[in-house]
């Protein structure tokens, strides 16, 4: 694993919503291919991290760098444009677009994203309600048209809010699946993830937010030993 | 004589025709407002200014330099949408992030600028526009006689109307802007530049404005207070008709122009009032409007 190469690399950033100050100096690090998740409890900082990363938070001072770019002076619009796709933790299906409108709306970064019949074979119910309004999808199609957007596009790495979120058992499975099939690719994720069981499942590393700051990170292989400990800090 | 509902079919059909022409512009106008205000939510009270330049940018081209009529319903508009890109760019851009009635205060001082403005060079009197040859004169209906340019405006109305909506609910741009007004912030993070499609779309609905007046040249005169009455009637529309839905602002535009037109035939005393009395009771009734989407 520690082979790879760097791809996202966060030092010390630090992010702000208007006067409160959120994180505290995180640091961490994707390697190319990989998948990894950002665990923690309510209000550490995970979401503010996504954000902040994107940029759609923009107060925050510190280093981001993302494939060889510095993403910190850049307008919000130059982000996915530099390889990187947000899929928020309210999924951002738009009412007034049709399913399809909803898939076709990112435009397209590289060519190293799948066509759209590659994205209706892994999503064979977004085929099937392609003219459908995109928010009369149930939760775990709109989940699945929120990363299909973003796997059209060709982007690098692929930022998961709380994905499994009020999901079915069987539609997380499902997720879980997909999500094995992009790593498979060679995708890049990073994850936040309150689902711990779905996430060890996926993950190849994880790191522990507390407080806005990351307090530790660890390789999947050491995660039975810190069962006990994990348990203590996230409360599950 | 032919009655209809006790008045003379000449009149009712007389008046329905006024109310339509009416509606054809409140439709235009109310159409730009609901694009603006879905986009920017900026409630843009420079649009009866904005009408009025229209209009008068073709009484100039005409008076300086010859260019006709049709030349001037494309190059009034251009010149038009490029004072409302320059205006989003450097000034509106500013006030998004703060209360909604900045956006609205500084576009109603600006109004009072453009027309306080065309009103010390120009007068407040009117200025005749000529009718192009080829629309002027009228064709008798049999019922009635029907000037030819009135009806110009009815199917040009129409066209833009109907055109502008396509653009919106068919095409990329469109999805992009629908998109952008659901969730702008998303849209921007997909790759999208949106502060671009802020400005364009600024510079889109100023021009349907200044279409509009371009085209109400001939019919009322070109006068720096042209708007200042029209654009209180076309916020009642949009109001009316739903904040920020485009179909909601057109068929309500023809629908209250033509009941205005009716309420002159059956009850005159009350033609300059019906918008706003069904204003309050719309508001009452169902505050996000005809069309609107619950806010």
């Amino acid at each position: 694993m520690t082979d790879r190469q760097s791809l996202l690399s966060v030092r010390g950033l630090n992010a702000w919503y208007d006067e409160s100050h959120i994180l505290h100096g995180v640091d961490l690090e994707v390697r190319e291919g990989e998948t990894v998740t950002i665990l923690g409890r309510n209000g550490m900082g995970k979401t503010t991290t996504l954000r902040s990363i994107m940029g759609i938070l923009r107060k925050r001072t510190g280093a981001i760098d993302f494939d060889g770019k510095d993403l910190m002076n850049r307008p919000l619009h130059h982000t996915a444009r530099a390889g990187i796709g947000f899929v928020p933790e309210e999924r951002g299906i738009f009412a007034t677009l049709s399913v399809e409108e909803n898939l076709m709306l990112p435009p397209i970064v590289s060519k190293n994203g799948m066509s759209v019949d590659e994205i209706y074979e892994l999503f064979p119910n977004l085929k099937e309600r392609r003219s459908s309004q995109g928010t009369k999808l149930s939760g775990g199609e709109q989940q699945m048209l929120a990363m299909a957007r973003m796997l059209r596009t060709g982007v690098k790495m692929l930022l998961l809010d709380e994905p499994t979120e009020g999901l079915a058992p069987v539609i997380v499975q499902r997720i879980g699946e997909i999500l094995q099939t992009l790593k498979q690719r060679g995708m890049t994720i990073l994850l936040v993830e309150q689902n711990f069981r779905f996430a060890s499942k996926i993950s190849d590393r994880f790191y522990v937010m507390d407080h806005g700051v990351v307090t530790e990170g660890f390789d999947v292989a050491e995660l039975p030993a810190r069962m006990d400990t994990l348990h203590e800090v996230l409360g599950v | 004589m032919m009655m209809i509902f006790g008045i003379p079919i000449q009149a009712f059909l007389g008046q329905l025709l006024i109310g339509l022409i009416n509606g054809s512009f409140y439709a235009m106008l109310s159409l730009g407002l609901a694009i603006i205000f879905g986009l920017l939510r900026v409630i843009n009270f420079a649009h009866g200014a904005q009408y009025m330049m229209g209009a008068f940018v073709g009484f100039l081209l005409l008076s300086w330099i010859g260019i006709n009529y049709w030349l001037a319903l494309l190059v009034a508009p251009v010149i038009v949408g490029i004072t409302g890109i320059v205006i989003e760019r450097f000034a509106l851009r500013r006030l998004y992030n703060l209360d909604h009635l900045y956006g609205l205060l500084f576009t109603f001082g600006l109004a009072l600028v453009i027309e306080g403005g065309f009103r010390y060079v120009y007068g407040s009197s009117g200025q005749p526009y000529a009718t192009p040859d080829i629309l002027s004169g009228g064709v008798n209906l049999g019922f009635m006689y029907l000037p030819i340019y009135r009806g110009w405006v009815v199917v040009a109305s129409l066209i833009v109307c109907i055109g502008t909506w396509l653009l919106i609910e068919k095409t990329k741009l469109g999805a992009y802007l629908r998109a952008a007004t659901e969730n702008p912030t998303l849209v921007q993070s997909f790759g999208i530049n949106v502060p671009f499609l802020l400005t364009l779309t600024y510079g889109l609905g100023t021009a349907l404005a200044a279409l509009a007046g371009i085209m109400a040249a001939p019919i009322y005169q070109v006068s720096p207070l042209m708007g200042s009455n029209l654009v209180i009637v076309v916020f009642a529309i949009v109001v009316v008709g739903g904040m920020g839905s485009i179909m909601g602002a057109i068929v309500t535009g023809y629908m209250l122009g033509i009941l205005e037109g009716l309420t002159k035939v059956f009850y005159p005393e009350a033609s300059n009032i019906v918008i706003f009395v069904i204003m309050a009771i719309v508001l009452l009734v169902r505050p996000a409007g005809l069309f609107g989407r619950d806010v």
